[in-house]
Formats: structure tokens, C-alpha cells, sequence
């Protein structure tokens, strides 16, 4: 490896898996970091869980830094395993900061709080040198009170892949926002809590996680190597709408890459699917819920993500190679 | 759920039905064809990338039609001299701004890459997306001398070459251009010739075809008796270009079909043509895997010299084809292996390090292989 962080390294692709695998874990190894889920589950019965948002621009449509920052350690709390309960909140401000972009951040970090029903009980205040940072950087850790243990031991053949919306939503906003491409869209950020999943850890879900970085594609191959059958896709049943479909073809990106700020995958017994997607149909956050594949036994090996693409077609996805779109949350 | 509420389809250029239909005739044509199987060059490299998208290299392969990748990626086919005459031009010279397009920038040769390059006192990279960014730096850097490096087929050139001309009116004194500038015909001839790669029709790249138009390519129906199609770039398009090779095949009548009219005309696109004919001109030029191959490539007109970063710079190029030890891009270029074939793949050879040039570019062949698996 050569002697300097690289872009990929923050990509939430293979580079980070292998840069959190080789760098940091060695340093820390114990037996609550090691698995590296979204948040650790302690012996207390409570889960934990940080997360850093250094987004650019800090407003975009659909939402903000402050938003973003709530939200985003909330679901991380959510899909695995635990009600979110109360938020540190760590500001990091750069020199010349407009006070009324500082107002704002803080009003939406107020009122997704209350939407997600957490309440930030610490924090702090940091100021650096113009030129030092760039405007707003946040960190947010979270506590929440374990509901249910999930594991991919759990998953079975014929289990559903649900999708909770259409993804890419959040990328293709803050990517446009920036106007790099000189044009615009109507695309919102889908950035939202998803608090609305807890009571599925009830009815029978397996797993869940909610599809960021690296997008739907880097998560279910994550997955699949660590369950003994191989998953199959459907392209045309991943949710994805026609702005992002359409900006996605003009890019030149594929919205299976892409990262959401609101959406989950969740993988269902067989037998309880329709029940569920029914229930989370009934949700604003799961209206246009689908189901966009199957864990298989009869075609591909173990270990792979198989896509049947809209053409037809059989292939292989693999994770995220290289970063696409640095600073997206 | 109502359908309209959910994901937009796909669009009929790659809607699953029509895909299954048009896999039928393709099997019945090849039927028709006679023989156990065919082989057909896709020769453009954005083909390459939708016929491994869509899974449709394996489709076809079970109905007995090969594909195999041809010349037709800019990137891969330039040699490494003119990517090492880059490097060099940013590592040893200062305040000079070299611009490329950003996959041009990872190409490994044996004195690096440009993205891992330490650029000069005051120079540096750019990655760009269009010619004219590059000619908007020289505009705002009037200190600096900026090369853009620009490879391309018959649809990048004319806009390069333009551009060029553009910097020369405008009077704008630091701006040059680095040519790998390409024209598809020549190696089609190359690879016929040397007969070393059974290809019994070739699936013509649509864009280029829209610029230089479908007579360009009667030499390979005439001389050599291959069949040939225009194809977009949908997998239907490209399922309806094969059932015409198909379809000549079992005529014994191979010609230049065209299925791709919604974007080329019968006579391309003079305009463009033109604006090539006046820029440049035809040159020998060394194409990496091919050698060297009669009236390749494009050269500035000697009154276009003052924007020609080879003759500004006094490089030298052109003269061998260098490439890393194990690499076999050139033999993959040539169709006369597949990406899995090179020990390298997949092996030392990776996206994320490549070794080679097709491993590097969006319209390479080993990318392709290696990004779009096949099941197994």
C-alpha cells in the first residue's frame, strides 16, 4: 500500500473494508468491535454506535449536515437491533461560519430529534482556523436499548430481499447540489429515520441494514459472504425512480452503487413476506417497498450476489471498487 | 402496488420479454447459418461493457454465438510511450498543467501512472471531462503551459482537434494538445490480414459509424467476405445487429447492415469529417497489441504545428510498444484471448491495481470481464 490515505479509503467499498480491516481493528481488536456492525451491542443490554458527517454542500435538497447527522447514527441504531435513545453532538466549525447557516443546521438537528424521538444529552464545540475545514463537520454517537439480535446465521434459502424505497435518492442531490454537471433535477435527498422498522424486529425480520455508502449492491455482497447461499437480485425490481434512473444513465452510474440516507434491505422468512411488505407498505417510509430478490439454493455458488439484470441476463456484483462521489454524508 | 408507482421499466431497448424474443430468432438464424457455432468481434469497447452488463455474452454463448472484443478502447490501445511522454511531460517540466480524461490518468506503464506521478514544481493534473475545460485552464492560466492528452476514435477526435484550432484563432500561446488520435478501419484490416483470430462477422461500433458512415467499412464485405452490422449500444440493439450478421451468413452475402439508423445516416456525418480534413491527417501509427499499422492514426496539418504538443515539446514517439511484463492486452485487443486467459487477471490484475491498460479503461475488456462475472 502507498504511503498516503486515499479518496477510496472513505468510499464504504472493498478499500475501507480492507483499510478497517487491516489498520484499525488490529490496534483494537476485542470481541464487541471485531464483528463491525452498524452498532455494537453491550453486555449492559444497551447499543452503541458513532458516526462522522462531513457532507458537502452542509444544505442540499431534501435536507441538511444537521438532519443527516440525527438521522444517519439513528438507523444505525435501528437496523441492528436497538431503539435509539439519546445523541451526543459534536460540532466541528470552520473560522467565518455564517451564524445563520449554524441556526439552521441546529433547528433541523432539533426537529429530527424529536422525529426520531432521541434526545441529545452531550456535546461539544470545536472552532478551527478558516482554511482548516470546510464550514460544518458533525459527529454523533447514539445509545439505544437492544430489542433483538440479529445474525446472518439466521438467513435460510428462499428468505425475500425487501427493499424499503427507491434508492440513490440521496447521492444523486447532494451530487447535483454540488453542479459539477451544470444541470439540475427535482431530486430530494430520501434522508428520514427509520425508527418505523423497529417493530419488524417483532414479526419475524431476519436482518436489516440501511443502504449508505457503497449502495444496495456493496451491502448485499457484504452479506452474502457471510451466509453459506448465494443471493439473486432483480434488477427490475429494485426500486429506483425515473429522475434517479435517468441521471444514472446521463452519469454513467449505476443506482445499485448508489447510497440512500433512508432506505433499508431487510431479508424476510419466506412465509411471513407478504405479511410484511403489506405492513411496511402502510408506512410513508415503506410505500413503494419491494421485494428485489431471493436468498438462493439452485443457481450460483455461496458467497455470491447473482443479478438478473432487466435484460434478462445473469451476473455477478461485486462491492464497490473505488470512490465514486467523496463527502456524500 | 400499481407498477407506475414503482421502479420506471427498463424501456423496450432492454425490456426482459423483447430480449427473450429476439434471443429466439437469434438461435434460429444461427441455425440457418450452419456450422456448430459463430464467432463475432464486437469492436467497440462500449459494446464490450453492455453485452457484459446485461449478461448477454452468456445468452448468446448458449445459443452458439461468440463474441469476442476487438481494438475498440481508445485507452487500451494507445501504447506506452505516448502514456510514459505524458508523464514525463508533467514530472520534468515545471508550470506545466497536464489535462487528461480521467481513466487515461491510471494506465500503468514502467514509469508509473500519471495519478501516482510527483508532477514538477508548479505542475500538475487535471482530470477533465470535456477538450474545452482543458482550453478554459490555459485561458485562466496564462503562466502555465497546459497539455491536453487526448486519445480517441473518429467520435472524440473532431471535438479534440477543434478545440486545437479554437486555441490557435484565439490566439492562446500555452496551449497544446498530446495526440493518440485513432481510426477504426485500418486495424480491422490488420487483424483480417494476419488471420490469426477466426472471426466470421464483426458488430461495428455505432458511434464511430456515425461520423466516418457505413461505407467505410466495405472493404471487409468486398475483400474479405465478412458480414458485418452497425449496432447501438441497448442490448437489443445489439441482438438485432447479430441477426442480421447471422442472416447474411446463411445468404453467403456479407455487405454493411445498418441497425442502428436512428443515429447514423447513410453518408455519417460529412460535417465532422470535414472539420478532421482540415485539422489533421492520416499517419502510420503503432497501436499497442497490433503494431504498427499504415494511415492508423491522425496527425496535426504542419499549420496546426504550434498546437501540437509533439513537435512543441520535441517528444519522440511512436517507435516501440512497451508493454509490462505478463501483460497480455495486446493479445485481448486482438481477440485472440479472453481477459481469463492472461495469468495476470484477476491475480495481480485488478481493478483496483491493474497492470494493463484493459483492466484500467470503462471500455475495457478485462474491466468488463472482471466487474460483470459470470455466475457460476
Amino acid at each position: 500500500m502507498s504511503g498516503k490515505i486515499s479518496l477510496d479509503l472513505g468510499g464504504g467499498g472493498k478499500a475501507m473494508r480492507d483499510f478497517i480491516a487491516g489498520r484499525i481493528l488490529p490496534a483494537f481488536k476485542n470481541p464487541l468491535l471485531s464483528p463491525l456492525l452498524d452498532a455494537s451491542h453491550l453486555p449492559e443490554g444497551i447499543a452503541f454506535t458513532t458516526d462522522s458527517y462531513v457532507v458537502d454542500p452542509p444544505v442540499f435538497p431534501g435536507g441538511d449536515i444537521g438532519k443527516l447527522a440525527v438521522n444517519g447514527t439513528v438507523n444505525d441504531l435501528v437496523v441492528s437491533g436497538a431503539d435509539p435513545r439519546y445523541l451526543s453532538l459534536g460540532l466541528i466549525l470552520e473560522e467565518g461560519l455564517e451564524w445563520s447557516l449554524l441556526d439552521r443546521i441546529l433547528k433541523s438537528i432539533r426537529t429530527a430529534a424529536a422525529g426520531a424521538r432521541v434526545r441529545i444529552v452531550t456535546g461539544d464545540t470545536k472552532v478551527v482556523r478558516r482554511g482548516q475545514g470546510d464550514k460544518i463537520y458533525i459527529n454523533t454517537s447514539g445509545i439505544g436499548g437492544i430489542i433483538a439480535s440479529p445474525s446472518p446465521a439466521l438467513i435460510r434459502p428462499g428468505d425475500a430481499v425487501i427493499v424499503t424505497g427507491p434508492v440513490g435518492d440521496h447521492s444523486l442531490a447532494i451530487l447535483i447540489a454540488r453542479g459539477d454537471y451544470g444541470f439540475q433535477s427535482a431530486i430530494k435527498s430520501d434522508c428520514a429515520p427509520l425508527n418505523g422498522l423497529l417493530p419488524f424486529w417483532k414479526r419475524g425480520v431476519r436482518w436489516m441494514r440501511d443502504i449508505t455508502r457503497g449502495g444496495l449492491a456493496t451491502v448485499l455482497t457484504e452479506l452474502a459472504g457471510e451466509i453459506p447461499y448465494p443471493i439473486l437480485l432483480e434488477e427490475d425490481e429494485v426500486p429506483v425512480s425515473a429522475p434517479v434512473r435517468g441521471a444514472s444513465e446521463i452519469l454513467g452510474i449505476d443506482p445499485l452503487y448508489l447510497a440512500c440516507e433512508g432506505r433499508a434491505v431487510l431479508i424476510v422468512p419466506e412465509a411471513g413476506t407478504e405479511a410484511i411488505l403489506r405492513r411496511l407498505r402502510t408506512l410513508p417510509l415503506g410505500r413503494k417497498a419491494r421485494i428485489a430478490g431471493r436468498v438462493q439454493t439452485g443457481i450460483g455458488r455461496p458467497g455470491e450476489l447473482i443479478l438478473r439484470t432487466s435484460a434478462g441476463g445473469l451476473r455477478l456484483l461485486e462491492p464497490l471498487t473505488s470512490e465514486l462521489l467523496p463527502r456524500i454524508c | 402496488m400499481n407498477k407506475k408507482g414503482a421502479a420506471a421499466g427498463p424501456g423496450p431497448y432492454r425490456d426482459k420479454k423483447t430480449i427473450a424474443a429476439l434471443l429466439r430468432v437469434v438461435e434460429e438464424r444461427r441455425r440457418a447459418a450452419g456450422g456448430p457455432s459463430c464467432r463475432i468481434m464486437e469492436v467497440c469497447g462500449t459494446h464490450t461493457m453492455t453485452i457484459h452488463r446485461y449478461g448477454l455474452k452468456k445468452m448468446l454463448q448458449d445459443v452458439g454465438v461468440g463474441l469476442v472484443a476487438g481494438p475498440g478502447c481508445p485507452v487500451c490501445i494507445t501504447p506506452n510511450d505516448i502514456h510514459e511522454a505524458a508523464i514525463r511531460l508533467v514530472t520534468e517540466r515545471e508550470n506545466l498543467l497536464l489535462a487528461a480524461f480521467g481513466d487515461m490518468t491510471r494506465v500503468p506503464t514502467k514509469i508509473g501512472s500519471l495519478q501516482k506521478s510527483a508532477a514538477a514544481r508548479g505542475s500538475r493534473i487535471q482530470i477533465v471531462y470535456s477538450p474545452a475545460e482543458s482550453l478554459e485552464s490555459a485561458r485562466r492560466n496564462p503562466d502555465k503551459e497546459v497539455v491536453f492528452f487526448g486519445a480517441g476514435f473518429e467520435t472524440t477526435v473532431p471535438a479534440i482537434a477543434l478545440t486545437a484550432a479554437k486555441a490557435l484563432e484565439d490566439g492562446i500561446v500555452n496551449y497544446s494538445v498530446l495526440s493518440a488520435f485513432w481510426v477504426i478501419p485500418p486495424p480491422l484490416r490488420a487483424i483480417l490480414e494476419s488471420g490469426r483470430s477466426r472471426i466470421d462477422g464483426f458488430l461495428y461500433p455505432g458511434h464511430v459509424s456515425a461520423i466516418i458512415g457505413p461505407q467505410a467499412y466495405d472493404f471487409v464485405a468486398e475483400e474479405f467476405r465478412r458480414p458485418g452490422a452497425i449496432a447501438g449500444f441497448e442490448p437489443a440493439d445489439i441482438l438485432l445487429a447479430i441477426i442480421s450478421i447471422l442472416e447474411q451468413i446463411a445468404a453467403g452475402r456479407p455487405r454493411v447492415a445498418n441497425e442502428y439508423t436512428r443515429v447514423v445516416s447513410p453518408d455519417g456525418n460529412p460535417t465532422a469529417r470535414a472539420v478532421l480534413d482540415r485539422i489533421l491527417e492520416p499517419k502510420d501509427a503503432v497501436w499497442r497489441g497490433l503494431g504498427r499499422i499504415s494511415k492508423s492514426g491522425l496527425a496535426f496539418r504542419p499549420a496546426f504545428a504550434a498546437a501540437d504538443a509533439e513537435k512543441k515539446f520535441g517528444l519522440k514517439l511512436g517507435s516501440t510498444d512497451t508493454e509490462l511484463p505478463g501483460c497480455r492486452c495486446g493479445d485481448v485487443l486482438k481477440g485472440l484471448i479472453e481477459p481469463p486467459q492472461c495469468r495476470l487477471y484477476g491475480r495481480v490484475c485488478t481493478p483496483e491495481k491493474p497492470h494493463g491498460p484493459c483492466m484500467v479503461s470503462f471500455e475495457g475488456s478485462c474491466l468488463a470481464f472482471h466487474k460483470y462475472g459470470t455466475p457460476s
